[in-house]
């Protein structure tokens, strides 16, 4: 079978950058092949997707060598226009990929300027969203969509003429857990039945690597590690641990083989061993699993869970090996406390935020929160969480209820670069918090230069404005808006040592995030908005060991047995487990 | 971002949103031209309660009232000008004296009725504007202006989709720099920093939208292919509606029933003919708007 992308030792250099983004890179990829891209940030994956559409070179300029052939069009001879119809792409910001004013017109864009007939145009239009399941949206604004429908219908005008590939740069960054599946779950539909080559780049490979063919891990712009899933697992276990999926790192630490590639293929080689935990059952209100199921509390009270075998991964960033998931304890007992201290860091009773002539997007929340108590907001996109984190910074005012600070509100909102006004680092935030923040020997750099989690620790050093210990001049909520959208497995497990570092100094931290691992890593209490109610509040090991979606994947594949929400918690149930039965 | 919003189109349950948005364009330019050809005060006022009433009628009034207050801002020193600078009426109602190289202060008037005739006109062509813009789809307008320039009409409609996300990004940066220590930087370097960083900003959209817009076929950009579609009862309402409406315009102004002379002595008749002329006006622009079968988006 010919080949649909090939790559023939391609070296590309960005113009004035001596190190090559990407490095004598070959690889075949054959027609219908869901192949995945993984590597850690700034290893080259995105500019190996712009290289196979042709934005590399043509668009972007900087010196290149060797070819690239997509569906026969070398990239040297052909543009990104024409390599337009052989390859959609989709990038990670649905909102510079929508460039007309309704759906239906982005849908015919590509095909009208490629000069299809009206009819074809018609039927493109119809066909795509039919497949895509945006029908419905046809005659509404694109500045009318969610997050998630604009990213759909980015993939529809994309995917409109139909073309054999279709590159994707992790477009379930900025999805909730739902919506993030969903799309996942229509690659693979197209993968399946119109046999489109898929090449996907995603940090989150949890989501993905069960649907995918082959991994490619790149690493300083060369491919590490090139083979089907398996294989990538455990080239990961022995040279990139922090490229793990939780659901490997858990059987790697409870010394199981073969690495699982999801969690059916994880529950049925636990099922064949007879390891498979009895499913937790629902708790009452504000009990914590961990303290009630015997597995779980034999666990921690041997003090082996996640103790013994560290990983660069969410639970080890700044020597604060506990995550607040494993030492709950303490912070539950706060949460369970909460509503009868008057000493709550922030308070919200009843608080309503009614759009005039539109939608309640707040309804009657009640919320308490106190210092030391690190929270996470989860909930679909649209369900709230924003709007109540600017509520809680006073960015807006309630049209009904009342909301209580004992302090400064530090909210840092989703885009680290919008804080960024100065030319160098050391005018943004003082030298004290930028040595706290591990910024020190950036201060004369451009913020703009900065790498992503850099951005994101200098973003946090200014809203925060002062170090610790906490001083007057501390904030006592420390609130962020979705920190880790496109941030690498390291540089989310680094803030989630930098949030649990300031819970454990006093401060109250409120994380709105999409992202049920980062959730258990720095939150011990989880709260659950739907439709601008909290439909759930409670311990994170009750409340994220117990779904489909809002849960981790070490949760998903124990069943939510003993609360055990990370790979090292797991990883002490199953050998706690298989001790017991060794006994028996 | 909402308040910005509010100024953008969306396809609403309307009769005018129905329409094709040639139809919608060809009917709002009618309504500008009238404007234009118009100069009898009690005539222009009932044509910008016919917008108005349209505004409303199509879903926008909320807009418009916005609009009317942005509007007074323009029309209150377009009258207050007039009545300093003109020397051409006759009725002196305030006299301030010798203003040195200007002459005499005269207020007269016949230069404030004339500066409100034109204040008039500025706020009907500012609601008119804004009805079009908020209820004419300009995607399918710019379509059909791509068959002329592709890559010109494509621009433009970039422009329109833009103008809402630089508006949002602008409230982003703002809402980001609140929530640091001490609130927003000041003085004039702070400023020339955010002024910078919403450029810097400006400038990474516009890269990604480029390149986007790449990979669509902007550069190998053909002749887009012509549209047939049948004439809805909407279409045919609203394009009758802008032929009447000009025949009523220049009618009114040849018959004399529009007649209007504000120098050197105020002339503004009014009779049965610029009555009819007022309510035909008003019953032509809203009629369309009468009938609301197959309407929804």
């Amino acid at each position: 079978m010919s080949a649909i992308l090939s790559f023939d030792r391609v070296t590309y250099h960005y113009p004035g950058i001596e190190a090559p983004a990407l490095d004598d890179i070959s690889f075949e990829v054959q027609p219908g092949e869901l192949c995945l891209l993984a590597g850690m940030s700034g290893q080259g994956k995105s500019t190996l997707l712009r290289a196979t559409c042709g934005l590399v070179p043509h668009f972007h300029g900087g010196r290149f060598a060797g070819h690239v052939t997509l569906a026969g069009l070398n990239t040297r001879e052909y543009g990104p226009a024409r390599l337009g119809t052989v390859a959609g792409a989709l990038f990670q910001d649905p909102e510079t990929q929508l460039v007309t004013s309704s759906v239906r017109a982005e849908l015919a864009l590509s095909l009208e300027s490629r000069g299809h007939s009206a009819a074809a145009v018609a039927r493109g239009v119809e066909e795509v969203a039919l497949a895509l399941g945006i029908d419905a949206l046809l005659d509404r604004s694109v500045h009318e969509l969610s997050g998630g429908e604009q990213q759909r219908v980015a993939l529809g005008a994309a995917l409109a003429g139909r073309p054999p590939v279709i590159l994707l740069d992790e477009p379930t960054s900025q999805l909730d857990p739902v919506a993030g599946d969903e799309l996942i779950g229509l690659l693979r539909r197209l993968n399946q039945e119109w046999e489109t080559t898929v090449l996907l780049a995603e940090h989150r490979l949890e989501r993905c690597l069960s649907v995918a063919d082959r991994v490619i891990a790149l690493e300083a712009g060369r491919i590490a590690c090139d083979g089907e899933p398996r294989t990538f697992l455990e080239w990961a276990a022995r040279r990139a641990p922090a490229l793990q999926t939780p659901g490997a790192k858990l059987f790697a630490l409870a010394g199981l083989h073969p690495a699982p590639v999801g969690v059916r293929q994880a529950r049925a080689i636990l099922r064949a061993h007879d390891l498979l935990p009895e499913e937790a059952r629902p708790q009452s209100s504000g009990s914590s699993v961990l303290a009630s199921s015997a597995a779980g509390s034999s666990v921690l009270a041997s003090g082996s869970a996640g103790t013994s075998a560290r990983d660069p991964g969410l639970t080890q960033a700044h020597g604060h090996g506990s995550s607040p998931a494993e030492t709950g304890g303490g912070s539950i007992a706060k949460a369970l406390g909460r509503s009868r201290k008057s000493s709550a860091a922030l308070r919200m009773r009843d608080v309503w935020h009614e759009l005039r002539d539109g939608p309640a997007i707040l309804r009657g929340i009640n919320l308490s929160v106190e210092p030391g108590e690190s929270v996470a907001l989860m909930g679909r996109n649209g369900a709230g969480k924003s709007t109540l984190l600017r509520h809680a910074a006073g960015l807006l005012e309630p049209t009904r209820g009342r909301i209580e600070r004992s302090g400064r509100v530090a909210l840092m909102l989703q885009n680290p670069g919008d804080y960024f006004i100065h030319e160098r680092v050391a005018e943004e935030a003082s030298a004290e918090v930028l040595a706290e923040m591990r910024l020190a020997g950036l201060a004369e750099r451009n913020p703009r230069d900065l790498s992503g989690g850099e951005r994101q620790r200098l973003a946090l050093a200014i809203v925060a404005g002062a170090a610790l210990p906490i001083s007057d001049l501390s904030p006592s909520v420390l609130a962020l808006d979705e920190p880790t959208r496109g941030m690498d497995r390291e540089a989310k497990a680094e803030l989630a040592g930098e949030l649990r570092r300031r819970a454990d100094a006093g401060q109250a931290v409120v994380v709105a995030t999409h992202d049920p691992e980062f959730a258990a890593a720095c939150a011990a209490r989880t709260v659950l908005l739907a439709d601008g109610r909290v439909i759930a509040d409670g311990p994170a090991g009750e409340l994220l060991a117990g779904g489909w979606y809002f849960a981790t994947e070490t949760a998903r594949i124990l069943g939510g047995a003993g609360g055990a929400l990370l790979p090292e918690q797991g990883a002490a149930l199953l050998r706690a487990g298989r001790t017991l039965e060794a006994v028996a | 971002m909402l308040a910005a919003n509010q100024f953008f189109y969306r396809r609403l349950a309307s009769p005018l949103h129905a329409a094709r948005a040639g139809v919608g364009a060809w009917w709002t330019l009618a309504l500008t031209a009238s404007a234009l050809v118009l100069f009898h005060p009690l005539v222009l006022l009932a044509l910008l309660v016919a917008v108005l009433g349209a505004g409303c009628a199509a879903g926008v009034g909320r807009a418009l009232r916005r609009t009317m207050r942005t509007a007074a801002i323009v029309a209150v020193p377009i009258v207050a000008v007039n009545v300093l600078v003109s020397r051409q009426g006759l009725t002196v109602f305030a006299r301030l004296g010798d203003l040195g190289p200007f002459g005499q202060g005269d207020l007269t008037l016949e230069a404030a009725a004339y500066g409100a005739v034109i204040a008039l006109k500025v706020t009907l062509l500012i609601v008119v504007t804004t009805v079009a813009a908020l209820a004419v789809d300009p995607d399918e307008l710019l379509r059909g202006l791509r068959r002329l320039s592709f890559r010109s009409a494509l621009t433009a409609s970039l422009s329109t989709r833009m103008i809402p996300l630089l508006a949002a990004d602008a409230q982003r940066l703002a809402e980001a720099q609140r929530t640091r220590p001490g609130g927003a930087p000041e003085g004039p370097r702070a400023r020339v920093a955010l002024l910078g960083a919403v450029i810097g900003g400006s400038l990474d959209r516009a890269m990604d939208v480029a390149a986007t817009l790449e990979l669509r076929g902007f550069a190998a950009a053909r002749r887009p292919a012509r549209r047939r579609r049948p004439w809805s009862r909407h279409d045919i309402a609203f394009a009758c509606s802008a032929i009447a409406v000009l025949m009523l315009a220049v009618v009114g102004r040849l018959t004399g029933a529009a007649s209007f002379q504000a120098y050197p002595l105020l002339h503004a008749p009014v009779n049965t003919g610029t009555i009819a002329l007022c309510a035909a006006l008003i019953a032509t622009v809203l009629l369309p708007f009468a009938d609301r079968r197959g309407i929804q988006p």
